[in-house]
């Protein structure tokens, strides 16, 4: 076999999101009474882009076979904190910032080191910790309120040149400074092989509790960065229970969707971002379709469902039926 | 090269597992420059002391010295960094990961901290090449590979970490005759490198070609140390097992006429797996499968278990046609077939659950009434099993994962046999097992067959399939390429045919020893 196809067979997950996506995205943008402009597109990358950022979050734990329910209550609690922090001179913004971030990546760090040195079951620590971001957030703010530097803001929701969202260009960046060299690094590859196999990763001598805390870490940070552009576009903080849980939710979704596996080991957070992107665009075709809002999650549910069996699809090809188990 | 002086000792190692005692004041040195095979039933002690010596498990006294300094490794990788390295019998790959990316893992090649891919696909083709496995392309995933090829990958994984001291742990059991004779020829030229090789098999023949130096493992301690070669095989097997040895094959019946076709195959294809093979299998028979490993051999016993789809041909159980839909189908009471494994670990048991459960799992509709197990039935069943098979277990109700291998291949065989299978196919089911309890395993086939069964036995071990069946069938390319009856199943002939070549032409191949 020729090198290109082992390569598409590894991003096979990746390039169906992307297909999703792009199918998607086209049927709203036709049907959009405005169709395909800048501010069409703007709008649908602002909303696109937190769900992406709280996704990559999530591949991260999910790579190293893990799941991470706070990752909703990390982007809630940042949200709230930087509608205190995120606000001034421009030095005390770039503080705040720092402080926003650095809490994420506490948050994850946390998480990390119940999971992987308490030996806690993700699920139940997740579940737990969450609880208590989320806890934290409401003493930040009880009531929705606070304000951002509306400078930043305004940038960093903008249009770059008048045509490119400069929310995507912030998750490419993401993307170039967290993932790339976290999918390379040895401690990337070691979050995988955890994922994969644990006992023959650890055979190997491959740095297991490393990668994988490194993987909490960062998926706090990532979490963080959504929590920041939430403020971003809202100008507010806003601790909301049902809208934490949404976001783990709906990061888990986006997470099967781009194609990362549920078992570990297998899987990107650039598919994990297409899929965060298809699952938005979900809701807004009913937008464009004009269907009574009612319908809306009853319709999402069923669109997701179909979206998922695409990735089934090749169950059918499989003439060993062992192979329906790996 | 210096004999005199061992590269690394160990003295007085003693690991307790619980109340269970692994390892009781062992000793062992090692010298570079030479293979040094290590012998013993499972149960021996001799997993467990290359465990301590690869830092997997520390041991509860006793010392350990590499070039007469005294060492401790915490962790694998410590001991990898000592320049120890072990290739596992339980594969130590990951399997979403290529193959590159293995070969690599304990120590990836960096540049500007990052991996350097281009460096990391060097390694991986030069590991390859060094143990002969160039065919595989290091971008492959390792779960997309065949048992036999992975362990070829497992081996060039350890030869990219250049170790001082090699271990190979039972690293030849999936390998095929040609791997084999690859590996040797790898292994010899590590020796002349300087390099100190211990060789853990099962497979007598192996040791005795290519091992300088052997010690007998038995119930935790080593009871001899000789010069390879100075003592005959059935000495070795009475040190190994602390009892006479003879017979390990069964004697085979005399052949009738002819058997009463029981299984047959017409004509079966698949993708390109399977090419035409046409068989049968009579009543009292025990057909062997033989063949390079990976030729099909597999597949075909998974075509009549009713696991592949788009099978074309046909299957017929007692002279009658019959479309089999799943394993649920073959093992129903029409058909009455069964399937023991290749992989025992995750086609054959579910470890964690107990003895008992997995005895009972594939018969469970003949224990239960409407639904709800009876558990006398049950019990009756599995009793009979256990005393049938001599399991050895500590109870019916711990993990079947805490037995050990021998004694898990017995279970399930066991879970099978309570259905009474009049069929039983049988994939390498001696893989990884001691000595001993193959020998009840080519007795127990035997008896199967006297009592009527139509087995049909796909083994990587010419040596059992000379010693155990009335026919074997030689599979190449996915398709049947010759017969052998009764006197005809020789080795060279076996080896010769597994080639797909005829005559003298196979005759320097390797382990011509039988």
């Amino acid at each position: 076999m020729k090198d290109w196809r082992y390569w598409l067979a590894e991003q096979r997950g990746t390039l169906l999101a992307l297909g999703i996506f792009v199918a998607m995205f086209a049927i709203y943008s036709a049907n959009h009474p405005a169709g395909f402009t800048a501010n069409v597109v703007q709008t649908a990358a602002n909303k696109g882009v937190l769900l992406a950022f709280v996704a990559m979050a999530q591949t991260l734990v999910v790579i190293t076979a893990g799941i991470d329910l706070s990752v909703g209550m990390i982007f809630t609690l940042t949200n709230c904190l930087a509608s205190w922090l995120v606000i001034g001179t421009g030095l005390e913004t770039a503080f705040g910032v720092v402080a926003v971030l650095g809490t994420g990546l506490v948050c994850g760090a946390i998480n990390g080191a119940i999971v992987i040195y308490g030996r806690l079951q993700p699920i139940v620590a997740t579940i737990a910790t969450g609880a208590v971001y989320f806890g934290l957030a409401l003493l930040l703010r009880p009531f929705p309120g606070g304000s951002v530097n509306e400078d930043l803001a305004d940038a960093l929701t903008g249009r770059l040149f008048g045509v490119v969202p400069a929310s995507l260009v912030a998750l490419v960046v993401v993307v170039a400074i967290v993932w790339v060299p976290f999918s390379r690094s040895v401690l990337g590859r070691a979050a995988y092989a955890a994922g994969s196999s644990e006992t023959a990763a650890y055979m190997s001598g491959v740095p297991i509790r490393r990668g994988k805390f490194v993987a909490y870490a960062l998926a706090g940070l990532l979490a963080a960065i959504g929590g920041l552009f939430l403020t971003f576009f809202t100008y507010t903080g806003d601790a909301a229970y049902a809208s934490g849980n949404a976001y783990t939710l709906f990061s888990i979704a986006a997470v099967v969707l781009g194609g990362v596996s549920l078992f570990g080991g297998k899987g990107s957070a650039l598919g994990a971002i297409f899929g965060a992107l298809a699952f938005r665009t979900i809701g807004d075709l009913l937008f464009v379709f004009d269907l009574d809002p009612l319908w809306q999650p009853l319709f999402q549910g069923v669109i997701l469902l179909i979206a998922v069996s695409l990735g089934a699809f090749a169950l059918f090809r499989v003439r060993n039926r062992l192979e329906w188990f790996l | 090269m210096d004999g005199a002086v061992p590269l690394f000792r160990m003295e007085g190692i003693s690991k307790r597992y619980g109340g269970v005692r692994a390892l009781e004041k062992a000793e062992l040195s090692v010298t570079a420059g030479s293979i040094h095979a290590i012998l013993g039933e499972n149960g021996a002690g001799k997993s467990t002391l290359i465990k301590v010596m690869a830092g997997v498990v520390a041991p509860d006294e006793g010392r350990m010295t590499l070039d007469g300094s005294e060492v401790s490794f915490a962790s694998p990788a410590a001991a990898n960094q000592a320049g120890i390295v072990c290739i596992f019998q339980e594969l130590s790959l990951i399997p979403e990961l290529s193959v590159a990316d293995n070969i690599v893992i304990s120590d990836p090649p960096k540049r500007f901290g990052l991996i350097d891919r281009k460096a990391q696909r060097r390694i991986a083709e030069e590991a390859l090449a060094r143990a002969g496995a160039a065919d595989i392309h290091p971008l492959a995933l390792v779960k997309d590979l065949p048992l036999s090829r992975r362990q070829m990958v497992e081996i060039a994984k350890a030869l990219a970490r250049k170790p001082r001291i090699l271990i190979l742990d039972e690293a030849t059991s999936a390998l095929t005759a040609t791997d084999v004779a690859k590996i040797f020829g790898v292994l010899r030229r590590l020796r002349e490198e300087g390099l100190a090789l211990l060789y853990i098999s099962h497979r007598m023949n192996e040791i005795a070609e290519l091992a300088d130096q052997c010690t007998v493992f038995r119930n935790g301690r080593n009871v001899a140390s000789y010069a390879a070669g100075s003592k005959s095989d059935s000495e070795v097997v009475e040190l190994m097992i602390g009892r006479e040895y003879s017979h390990i094959f069964p004697p085979k019946p005399p052949r009738h006429a002819a058997a009463v076709p029981v299984l047959e195959a017409r004509k079966l294809s698949w993708t390109d797996r399977l090419d035409n093979v046409s068989l049968t299998v009579g009543a009292g028979e025990v057909v062997g499968l033989g063949g390079l490993d990976g030729q099909g051999q597999r597949e075909l016993l998974l075509a009549f278990f009713g696991v592949l789809r788009g099978l074309t041909g046909e299957i017929l159980v007692d002279g009658k046609a019959v479309a089999i839909a799943s394993p649920s189908a073959a093992r129903d009471d029409r058909i009455g077939m069964a399937l023991i494994p290749e992989d025992r670990k995750t086609e054959g048991l579910m470890l964690p659950m107990t003895v008992r459960e997995n005895l009972s799992f594939a018969a469970l509709d003949r224990v239960s009434k409407a639904g709800v197990i009876d558990r006398a039935v049950e019990q009756r069943l599995i009793d009979d099993m256990v005393e049938l098979l001599a399991i050895k277990t500590a109870g019916l109700d711990i993990p079947v994962g805490a037995l050990s291998g021998g004694n898990q291949q017995k279970v399930v065989i066991a879970k099978w046999l309570m259905r009474q299978p009049r069929i039983v196919l049988l994939n390498d089911p001696t893989r990884g097992i001691d000595v001993g309890t193959k020998q009840e395993l080519y007795q127990l086939m035997r008896k199967l067959a006297d009592a009527g069964a139509a087995i049909l036995f796909y083994s990587t071990d010419y040596d059992e399939l000379i010693g155990c069946c009335d026919r074997v069938l030689v599979l190449y390319d996915g398709a049947v390429k010759r017969e052998l009856v009764g006197a005809e199943i020789t080795e060279h002939a076996l080896i010769a045919s597994a080639l797909n070549i005829h005559g003298e032409a196979a005759g320097p191949m390797h382990g011509e020893g039988a």
